[in-house]
């Protein structure tokens, strides 16, 4: 019988390389509440976009390959929004065809488990409770008002209408840990996604747009979900006042009281340390 | 003297030739896609709904127009079906349930497939030089994507500010993070297309 505490990880591409500093800070986290996350052996990205445009087997063949990397008596957690979802859209392929899941099996040489749970990192808060979260703080986040970012992979996919949702789960997590949330913000409108690479002068405006509509909030900066979203956020952006953004692993490794910030806040483009300091300093 | 204004004709569109509908397509688009889009009755919720309509040559539910009424190569050669990221805006809005990024990810791939001219080429070689780059490393090397990208599309000094700055701040890896097991995700690349990549 596994730990109730221990779960397979999934990292992603962006986690392992551009956003560190989300990886850094989630282990962070977890080690601080006592979550085993345990990295799946030998991942591959999840196929992304890019697979899905091209090739659906593809697409499945590398989700599921993840999948069956993953032992079926703990959860898999991702981070990754985007991640998540072309995993869970793999099991919901592999449930619905078990032609299909039997030949990947035959093909990886390990089995494919239907009913293994995938879950967000969220959800593993929200079970722990947001009780033992507050009794956890060491750090007041009192007077941080913060846009919650979901951009628009984590609550809208209809393919997974039926499966749980996110709203309103990283609001309840900050909030537990004395954060104010400001909900007069774009807190769901796409961030542009991989047209941020291919046609910047499109995602440009519409990035503003989200961060003057968290200027005009007089919220202190914007919390993602995705770490895909915070780097558009942050690269696209050319409006006149700008606002840190973080991703939200940072703000609860922060005020869980991890002390090792430094090295995720230097690698953002706009630096989140005068906003700190100044909560600290009102605190 | 005082220029004419510009028409209100807002671009030219090639002349739609109703004698060659291909009838079996809104069908076939339905089969793959798994959504009703014969239940579209033109509100246009998607299209003032959606984030990028301005970089689309047709709305989205223009392009479910285009599909109703048979017209495979206008709908399967246009720009907004490469433009879609498949941020389910339009999907979440529509009225009648209509999962509109599942009707723009079937027609990409139906225009992949059949190899018709690519509405957005720089688009398509992005997703491209992702699934290289997967087949090399088994997960997205974003640098090497990007570098690669730029070489084909000759865009280089576009957006070298931002390039640097991320490298500045080492958010691009030199070194690509791999899967060891490389054997095993070669063996995933069974495409068609795989030769033509």
């Amino acid at each position: 019988m596994s730990n109730l505490m221990d779960f397979s990880y999934f990292p992603g591409c962006s986690l392992a390389t551009s956003a560190a500093e989300s990886n850094l800070s989630m282990m962070k986290s977890a080690q601080i509440l006592g979550f085993n996350l345990i990295e799946l052996r030998d991942w591959n990205c999840c196929g992304s976009s890019s697979a899905g445009t091209l090739c659906k087997n593809l697409a499945l063949a590398m989700a599921a390959r993840n999948l069956s990397l993953a032992p079926p008596d703990r959860p898999l957690v991702a981070m990754c929004p985007r991640c998540l979802h072309y995993l869970r859209s793999a099991q919901n392929c592999l449930k619905n065809d078990p032609e299909t899941r039997s030949r990947l099996e035959e093909q990886f040489n390990r089995p494919l488990h239907p009913d293994l749970e995938i879950v967000h990192f969220m959800e593993i808060l929200v079970r722990y409770g947001l009780d033992r979260l507050h009794a956890k703080a060491r750090r007041s986040l009192q007077g941080l008002k913060f846009i919650p970012y979901y951009g628009c992979t984590l609550a809208r996919p209809p393919r997974l209408a039926k499966e749980k949702y996110f709203q309103g789960e990283m609001e309840n997590i900050l909030v537990a840990l004395g954060a104010e949330p400001v909900t007069t913000g774009l807190s769901y409108r796409c961030c542009g996604s991989f047209l941020s690479a291919t046609d910047p002068e499109v995602v440009t405006p519409l990035v503003n747009e989200i961060i003057d509509s968290a200027v005009a909030s007089k919220a202190d900066c914007l919390v993602t979900a995705c770490a895909m979203c915070q780097l558009n956020l942050e690269i696209r952006a050319t409006t006149k006042t700008r606002l840190p953004v973080f991703h939200f692993s940072e703000v609860l490794a922060l005020a869980l009281g991890a002390e090792d910030y430094e090295k995720w806040f230097v690698r953002h483009i706009v630096d989140p340390r005068p906003l700190i300091q100044n909560l600290a300093q009102a605190a | 003297m005082v220029p004419a204004p510009p028409a209100l004709v807002p671009e030219t569109k090639p002349d739609i030739d109703v004698a060659r509908q291909d009838r079996s397509l809104a069908d076939e688009v339905m089969v793959r896609s798994g959504t009703n889009l014969k239940a579209c009755y033109q509100c246009r919720a998607c299209g003032n709904g959606c984030p990028f309509v301005q970089a689309m040559d047709y709305t989205p539910n223009q392009v479910l127009r285009l599909v109703q009424f048979g017209l495979r190569q206008q709908a399967l050669t246009c720009q907004t079906i490469w433009v879609c990221v498949g941020c389910h805006t339009c999907s979440s809005q529509c009225p009648m349930g209509i999962d509109l990024a599942a009707v723009m990810d079937t027609l990409r791939l139906m225009a992949v497939e059949e190899g018709v001219a690519i509405g957005r080429p720089n688009i398509l070689d992005f997703h491209e030089e992702v699934l290289r780059s997967l087949e090399r490393y088994g997960r997205a090397h974003k640098l090497g994507i990007m570098l690669r990208h730029k070489l084909t599309t000759g865009n280089w000094f576009k957006d070298l500010d931002v390039g640097l700055k991320m490298l500045a701040k080492r958010k691009l890896d030199l070194w690509p993070s791999r899967v060891q097991d490389i054997k095993e995700i070669d063996s995933l690349f069974t495409c068609y297309w795989r030769k033509a990549l």
